[in-house]
């Protein structure tokens, strides 16, 4: 069998299986109109903000500039402040993640359907938890620099209100996932109330719940690093300010600890999750 | 360990009491093990807690200070708005309407324009960024660490920077958008690459087919579902995120939320804040719909 398909073949194929060679003309049309749709938003993005080669090319240069200016990054003197600063920074991230975290889990448990079986009460609290998340970290820090004065309260505060309601829906996942099994298991053996919470459920929820604490701790440290630029304290405003005064050699060395600190933290993050996760659930 | 061996290997030399000593002492042992974690990590919080709390001068007395203030500040953000004048109260709050409805198209645009474009570079460097389909280990070094670098930078720093290269304005804020979302897109879409079936990878190669072939005819169509759904999910991030900008002057309902800030105009916080709540959900359902349709209910929570 040593038989190859020629060129003629398959134009006889083409022709008599049309179908078979092209997608239906329908889903073509949809397809050509949903890129065409895409490509005038575009068009007609770029056409507000007024981008243009010319403006690209002179930002460019500048940029290129700035970069010049940029090397080699040297701390001004000031590298004790910015070490307090950053402490500072993931201070503030720790507590707002942690207040968010202890304010979000009998939230969780309210919006969790298994354990408040009443369908409007759900839906109103989820509606609730979305809404929150709509608004920026740093409009909230914006906010709360002016409710409750410039420092780092105001930037514990800001995360921590941002946060609370994404934990809570997160939560309320969490605990609707879990293994009915194993609360019926403590149940039959004669657990009391408390019981079934702290053997059937806690167990299976706790890792999870911490998981996305540590997550959200991570991001947090991120989010915190540029709060100071609106006066809500960590490194964020020694920043803005050497930028505001053109030392763009400090600032450089400001951005580089910033990324120093975001990646140390990430991996320790990560190995604990992974340690929660792999030794309280035995698995994953 | 060893108490296994013993207990499978001379099974009938040991007596059902010493079995069951031995399952207890290991049990124990399993006990005081995970008692010494579960003591390290609290000891480590309690550190990191009280640390935190020093290095922030958290204290209760300016939290009991410092709450109540926050809420008559948040509350004295809304409107009176009264039954028998309803419309007309509405009208008032929202008299900048018009202005406002102009800065939110803007600050969508500056989501959508951002993440396509940052989509685009997405796109271009996430192949060469997934160990599967690259074989020189210093371009996927390279592309790697370029889109960690774009990723880690926070996108308010690239935007101080932008605005200062390219003057006020939302075509820094795009920039800063797009950067970003190059860095977390080309990450994600890496990552997808390296899922992706390696069958159809053999299929064009067996063929002749280029690097640039394998790409488009084996790998692009089996993610592409992926990108789009991840795409999707940076474009809610980053309407979010462009509300944030103005406030650097990079564009956006941002800028005017500001100015009501910083000029105690305290019912167009509200009325702002309102706007964004809710073009933020409607963007948040129909992007969903969206996604569930593209890959399905399962695939879309997990990476």
């Amino acid at each position: 069998m040593s038989h190859t398909i020629t060129h003629g073949e398959i134009a006889r194929l083409k022709r008599t299986h049309p179908q078979l060679f092209a997608r239906p003309l329908a889903q073509r049309w949809r397809e050509w109109a949903l890129w065409l749709c895409f490509a005038a938003i575009l068009g007609f993005g770029l056409w507000w903000i007024e981008a243009s080669p010319l403006r690209i090319w002179n930002g460019l240069g500048k940029l290129g500039t700035l970069v010049v200016l940029m090397i080699p990054p040297v701390d001004g003197g000031a590298f004790l402040d910015y070490c307090r600063a950053m402490a500072e920074t993931l201070a503030m991230a720790f507590l707002g993640t942690v207040i968010a975290a202890v304010l979000a889990v009998p939230l969780g448990f309210l919006g969790a359907k298994n354990m408040v079986p009443n369908w409007l009460f759900h839906f109103g609290l989820r509606r609730v938890f979305d809404t929150f998340r709509g608004i920026d970290g740093l409009v909230w820090a914006l906010i709360f620099v002016s409710a409750v004065g410039l420092g780092p309260f105001a930037g514990v505060l800001a995360i921590a209100v941002g946060d609370v309601m994404v934990f809570s829906k997160l939560f309320a996942e969490a605990i609707e996932n879990v293994d009915r099994k194993q609360i019926e298991g403590v149940r039959a053996a004669g657990g009391s109330g408390a019981q079934t919470m702290r053997l059937g459920v806690f167990p299976q929820v706790f890792p999870v719940m911490m998981s996305h604490v540590l997550y959200f701790f991570e991001s947090n440290v991120r989010s915190a690093s540029i709060l100071g630029i609106v006066g809500a304290g960590g490194i964020g405003l020694a920043l803005s300010d050497r930028i505001r005064i053109n030392n763009w050699d400090e600032a450089a060395f400001i951005i580089l600890m910033i990324l120093v600190t975001v990646a140390v933290i990430d991996n320790v993050s990560r190995r604990i999750r992974m340690r929660i996760i792999t030794t309280d659930t035995g698995h994953k | 360990m060893t108490m296994r061996a013993e207990g499978a290997g001379d099974l009938p030399a040991t007596s059902p009491a010493e079995r069951l000593s031995a399952f207890e002492d290991r049990y124990r042992q399993a006990r005081s093990a995970k008692r010494v974690w579960t003591a390290l990590y609290g000891a480590l919080f309690l550190a990191a807690l009280t640390g935190s709390v020093i290095v922030s001068d958290f204290n209760l007395a300016d939290l009991m200070v410092g709450l109540p203030k926050a809420w008559n500040y948040i509350s004295g953000t809304f409107p009176t708005l009264t039954l028998f004048n309803f419309w007309g109260d509405v009208s008032d709050w929202y008299w900048g309407i018009n202005y406002w409805l102009r800065l939110l198209v803007e600050t969508i645009l500056m989501g959508f324009v951002g993440t396509a474009l940052g989509g685009i570079v997405a796109l271009l460097l996430c192949f060469s960024a997934s160990r599967n389909l690259v074989e020189n280990s210093v371009v996927y070094f390279v592309s790697r660490r370029l889109l960690e670098f774009f990723r880690t930078v926070p996108e308010l720093v690239f935007a101080l920077i932008f605005v200062y290269a390219f003057g006020l304005g939302p075509f820094a804020g795009v920039l800063a958008i797009a950067v970003h979302t190059a860095g977390a897109l080309g990450k994600l879409f890496a990552e997808v690459n390296e899922n992706v079936d390696p069958r159809p990878i053999e299929g064009v190669k067996a063929a002749g087919g280029t690097w640039a072939m394998i790409m488009r005819l084996a790998v692009v169509p089996q993610a592409l579902p992926n990108y789009a759904s991840y795409a999707l999910l940076r474009f809610e991030i980053n309407v979010r995120g462009a509300s944030a900008l103005g406030i650097v002057g990079a564009g956006g309902i941002g800028q005017d939320l500001y100015v009501a800030i910083r000029q105690f105009e305290y019912t167009d916080i509200s009325a702002i804040m309102l706007l964004l709540i809710v073009t933020t959900s409607i963007i948040d359902m129909v992007c969903e719909t969206i996604r569930h349709r593209l890959i399905g209910h399962d695939l879309s929570t997990g990476q």
